[in-house]
């Protein structure tokens, strides 16, 4: 029988059998970021174990920086202890820092696909649970918390347990107005938010392997969303082509023996999979989020549902969710006044989702009610925007033109929708407080998000 | 790490699915220069205090028999989203012990097993026939999650089995954790790597 892409790369990782389903993994990468690096170097450190491997360690600060224009490490004094015991830490062990106001800097899923750090066939880990997003390169990547951190740290290894596999198959074109944003959110929205408990997932299919490097950044970002710690796509010419050149990646004659590598990788055909999973793409529509959990979405053109009409056994987080975000069932969702809109975080920052939201804006103005903001995933994406006069589109339109970090996707810098405001954002989690205390949220793709800010209201992206 | 081996007392009936880490800490308290023991007091505190920092009675954390609870009982996918381990840390600071739930989020659940705090799954029925039966006899009731013999006594003295990994189960009551196994086999990963630098050198910065 063949093996999958996943399988593939977990075996050839496996040092040892540690016996009751749990193996030593390699770990061929580890990113810091403020949050967690600075603190479990330390603890790595203090108990003893310094950093085994410390050049297959990278870092960059995003979680607590502030994005106001012309930030410092002051502007957010919270932050300051985190960056200041990161560099500390880092530069002990000689571990690269993309370091604030550096070429580099950026949230740390966005600087690892930009440098070349992320490779296909390798294995990734970061405190972070969004980690997924670099499956979308062929890696095995995967969030962690702060005790496995501290692991690899010690050891550049983990004991892991294989996860069963799933495999997602989204067929066909995608149609006006659809991007892998609405790909990902229809997905969990038709198989809920535990259904990849347990699994790896790969995302395959016609309109997969149409999709840009980017892209499937975004698809494999809100994999966690679902519940799967890994997700991934298995690497082709728009992965070799997205990687040529870049930073870190190999060079040269390295980089066809790294090729000819990656080749070998993708699913055998007979490959099995634990579950599989077929999307048409015909019915794939722009999506909207109603309520406070990734999988309360629908169609832009849809009502809002009626819990009494839902599964018996989500009627209750139905109602609580509708009462959160102060939405009436049964009516179109579409119109829906917004008061904030947030382009940016580690789902949708990149430049392609810059050009999308440009697209929309340029030659319009946002609504005069809605605060709308721009936070660039890294320097360079900042850098490379300017440079098409992207900056300009959006400050000419009314929006915010910030510096690169995490910022309101999670609020951490302490940049956060006020109470009771309703925001139309590109992030990935419309949880409960997750953009401020008594924030309310709508996930959306850029273009979608752009939209809402013109209209002062939830839009429909293909009627702009 | 805390050693686990059997905890016996009150179990709070948090019925709600997906409940997600942000709810239970929220994450500018993982930036605020607050220890791991002190993150107790904001456990929850979305959904247990008002917006004018007043104790919402609604919350089953503020109800008498559950206050001290050092049990929860919760419905699928608990400790699902972010991957901080404030979340643990932070349950820990209230006192809770044990999660009882259908199923719990992965990177939650990894966490737990770092720290000493046993997730235990069992099905939605069960969990809610214990729920009604701490409600039944408020006060009085107390549940027992026993991780040596793998089994939840109710309230009534019905005795549930529940799964854990060998490994696991081990590591929590001898409170070993993986680091110094893993330092033990070093020769195996310096060998390793020695022969990954020349299958994928181009890994190898």
């Amino acid at each position: 029988m063949g093996k999958t892409l996943f399988d593939k790369i977990w075996d050839s990782h496996v040092i040892t059998d540690l016996g009751n389903g749990f193996v030593l993994l390699h770990i061929d990468r580890l990113l810091l970021h403020d949050m967690s690096g600075g603190k479990s170097l330390k603890e790595a450190i203090e108990k003893g174990y310094p950093p085994s491997q410390p050049r297959l360690i990278y870092g960059t600060p995003d979680h607590t920086m502030s994005t106001k224009p012309g930030r410092t490490e002051h502007t957010h004094p919270p932050g300051l202890p985190l960056i200041k015991s990161m560099r500390e830490t880092t530069s002990a062990y000689g571990i690269k820092l993309f370091d604030l106001g550096q070429d580099g800097q950026g949230i740390v899923h966005v600087m690892g696909p930009e440098q070349g750090l992320t490779l296909p066939g390798t294995t990734l880990v970061c405190g972070d649970s969004h980690t997924s997003t670099h499956g979308g390169l062929g890696a095995l990547a995967f969030g962690i918390g702060s005790s496995e951190l501290v692991h690899v740290i010690a050891t550049q290894t983990m004991v892991q347990r294989k996860p069963k596999r799933m495999r997602a198959s989204f067929e066909g074109k995608l149609l006006p107005g659809v991007t892998a944003k609405d790909m990902i959110l229809h997905l969990i929205g038709e198989l809920g938010t535990a259904a990849g408990t347990g699994f790896s997932v790969e995302y395959a299919g016609s309109a997969v392997r149409a999709l840009p490097a980017e892209a499937r950044l975004t698809l494999c970002n809100l994999t966690i969303e679902m519940g799967a710690r890994t997700g991934m796509v298995a690497p082709d010419d728009t992965t070799y082509e997205y990687l040529n050149g870049r930073d870190y990646a190999p060079k040269g004659a390295m980089w066809d023996r790294a090729v000819a590598h990656w080749r070998t990788l993708p699913s055998d055909p007979d490959a099995e999979f634990d579950r599989e999973h077929t999307i048409d793409m015909k019915n794939v529509a722009p999506q909207i989020t109603w309520g406070t959990s990734p999988e309360h979405v629908i169609a832009v053109d849809r009502a809002i549902p009626d819990p009494g009409t839902g599964p018996e056994e989500k009627r209750g987080a139905w109602e609580a969710a509708l009462k959160y975000q102060g939405l009436e069932p049964g009516k179109p969702i579409e119109g829906t006044k917004v008061d904030w809109v947030f382009i940016g975080s580690c789902t949708n920052s990149r430049l392609s989702d810059l050009r999308a939201a440009a697209e929309i804006v340029k030659g319009r103005h946002k609504a005069e009610h809605v605060t709308a903001w721009v936070v660039p995933g890294s320097v360079r994406i900042k850098s490379e925007a300017e440079a098409e006069g992207l900056d300009r589109v959006f400050t000419e339109a009314g929006f915010e033109w910030r510096e690169p970090g995490c910022s309101m996707c999670l609020a951490s810098n302490g940049e956060r929708v006020p109470p009771g405001q309703r925001s139309v954002s590109t992030s990935n989690r419309n949880f409960v407080g997750r953009q401020g205390p008594g924030a309310r949220t709508h996930l959306a793709s850029p273009a979608m998000a752009a939209a809402a800010a013109i209209k002062g209201a939830i839009a429909d992206v293909r009627k702009i | 790490m805390d050693k686990f081996t059997k905890v016996t007392g009150v179990a709070a009936p948090l019925m709600r699915q997906n409940v997600d880490t942000d709810l239970i800490i929220r994450i500018e308290r993982l930036v605020d220069n607050v220890t791991r023991e002190g993150l107790g007091p904001y456990a929850f505190e979305q959904i247990r205090f008002k917006p004018d920092g007043s104790e919402d009675p609604d919350c089953v954390f503020n109800q008498k028999p559950y206050r001290d609870a050092p049990i929860i009982l919760s419905r699928e996918n608990f400790g699902c989203g972010s991957s901080r381990e404030g979340a643990v840390w932070a349950l820990k600071g209230m006192g809770i012990k044990a999660v009882i739930a259908p199923y719990f989020g992965d990177i939650f659940n990894n966490n737990c097993f770092q720290n000493g705090l046993l997730p235990v799954a069992l099905p939605i029925h069960e969990i809610e026939q214990l729920a009604d039966e701490m409600k039944a006899s408020p006060g009085n009731a107390r549940v027992t999650v026993d991780l040596e013999n793998c089994q939840v006594i109710s309230p009534t003295g019905r005795t549930i089995p529940f799964q854990v990994d060998a490994r696991r189960q081990h590591a929590m009551l001898n409170g070993l954790d993986d680091i110094a196994l893993t330092m033990s086999r070093r020769d195996e990963i310096e060998a390793w790597q020695t022969s990954d630098k020349s299958a994928r050198p181009w890994v190898w910065l």
